[in-house]
């Protein structure tokens, strides 16, 4: 039977659709189990870093780490950090959209800025609107290592050394659980000092060798932490977003199946009826 | 009871250790130091090497740390271990890479292809959306 050969094939098409963003999001669904693991898994050593630092503030060092300064700001850098592919919902533009909003008041204030970009969107989405972007990382897939960022991050700490930014800012996704991501902008330099050290205790560490080096490696350490935290932060948001949205995708395809078959339904059923009734009236002519 | 002190062992990618502990020694950069109870704030680099631990019922740990940091307050140490080999020519090797990446990203092309193709998916995508408004509209 000829009827709704094109319905027919659509319905296929839809259906294998529906089958790749089923399988898709199951298996984001088990990405982002392991990706939450790896989130939970790397907390104590922030954690822990910023207890240290926390100390290191309260101690009076002998020795003031420039990090530790704030100065007058006229360049800033930004870190984003966004996903390697698509599929993910708005996910990225969302993340964008903050950052963008970020930089109109930076730009407002003329403060020129850099951007270290980690994952191939970000680099993509900087590249286009024309920002200035001094390193790049992507393709960390699904088990990101600290060690796949320290180039990216030592290229920022490095600007900051040599005066070329004021400020380092970090942008990400922050995981708040599998139905919400929350884009962030933190700001990682300078480390500000907080207001409620106790200065009635006045100690300090004994530093070995010399409190610049070990500070400096502390500092660097540190926001690298920041960093990778943000990164697997990000994996496990771009993981749920995507399964979110593939969860969408598959119900909508049920939807689109369901019509397209009524509709099929009909013409075959309008079909039927047209075919009879030739029948039936041929053969009254004959008889 | 013998006096303890809090041990924490981490590493930017998970936690090793967590728990009381008699003594701690740890390859620091200017040589081996012993950590008993109640030293006085010290934060120092570390070696590659081991960290040994000695719990309280007289169990010794050793767990290897490529490098890292030590921090001790008088209750409590931290080893914050790094999960790479660092050493300053492979970080600086590592940066320039990164900024080489990012030269190689404005120049080539590839990232305009893919500009391309999600202008092309999205056509697509739009068409197959009207395509099945009309669809309903029919109905």
């Amino acid at each position: 039977m000829a009827v709704g050969k094109e319905i027919r094939t659509k319905i296929k098409s839809v259906k294998n659709t529906q089958k790749i963003t089923r399988a898709m999001e199951m298996v984001a669904a088990s990405k982002m189990r392991k990706a939450q693991d790896r989130m939970i898994a790397s907390r104590p050593y922030a954690d822990k870093m910023r207890t240290v630092i926390d100390h290191l503030a309260h101690a009076n060092p002998e020795y003031k780490h420039p990090y530790m300064q704030v100065r007058d700001v006229k360049r800033a850098g930004f870190i984003i950090i966004s996903s390697d592919r698509g599929l993910c919902g708005g996910l990225n533009s969302n993340l964008f959209r903050k950052a963008v909003v970020t930089m109109k008041e930076f730009d407002e204030q003329k403060i020129e800025m850099r951007f270290c970009t980690i994952g191939t969107k970000a680099s993509g989405f900087f590249k286009r609107i024309g920002g200035n972007i001094s390193a790049q990382t992507a393709h960390l897939g699904d088990t990101p290592q600290l060690a796949d960022l320290i180039g990216s991050v030592k290229v920022m700490l490095d600007a900051f050394d040599n005066g070329e930014i004021d400020q380092l800012f970090l942008v990400y996704n922050d995981f708040v659980n599998t139905m919400t991501q929350d884009p962030k902008v933190e700001q990682l330099l300078p480390i500000e000092p907080k207001e409620d050290a106790q200065l009635s205790h006045h100690w300090d560490y004994i530093y070995e060798p010399e409190a610049k080096i070990v500070m400096t490696q502390l500092l660097t350490r540190y926001i690298e932490s920041l960093v990778y935290q943000g990164v697997v932060e990000n994996l496990a948001c771009e993981q749920a977003a995507r399964m979110v949205a593939m969860k969408s995708a598959s119900d909508n395809a049920g939807d689109l199946i369901n019509e397209l078959e009524l509709i099929y339904n009909k013409a075959r059923q309008a079909a039927i009826t047209q075919e009879i009734s030739e029948i039936v009236g041929g053969a009254a002519a004959l008889s | 009871m013998a006096m303890t002190m809090h041990v924490d062992i981490v590493s930017a990618e998970e936690a090793i250790f967590s728990g009381p502990a008699e003594r701690v020694f740890a390859s620091a950069v200017m040589g081996e130091v012993g950590i008993l109870p109640r030293h006085t704030p010290f934060l120092t680099q570390l070696k590659p090497g081991e960290v040994r631990v000695i719990t309280p019922d007289g169990e010794e740990n050793f767990y290897y740390v490529s490098g890292g940091m030590l921090e001790v307050q008088p209750h409590a140490v931290t080893v914050l271990s790094d999960t790479a080999v660092r050493a300053h020519d492979l970080d600086e090797a590592a940066a320039i890479q990164a900024k080489e990446e990012a030269e190689r990203a404005l120049q080539d092309k590839a990232a305009e292809i893919d500009y391309a193709q999600a202008q092309v998916e999205l056509a697509q995508a739009v068409a197959q959306l009207s395509a099945i408004k009309r669809l309903r509209g029919r109905r």
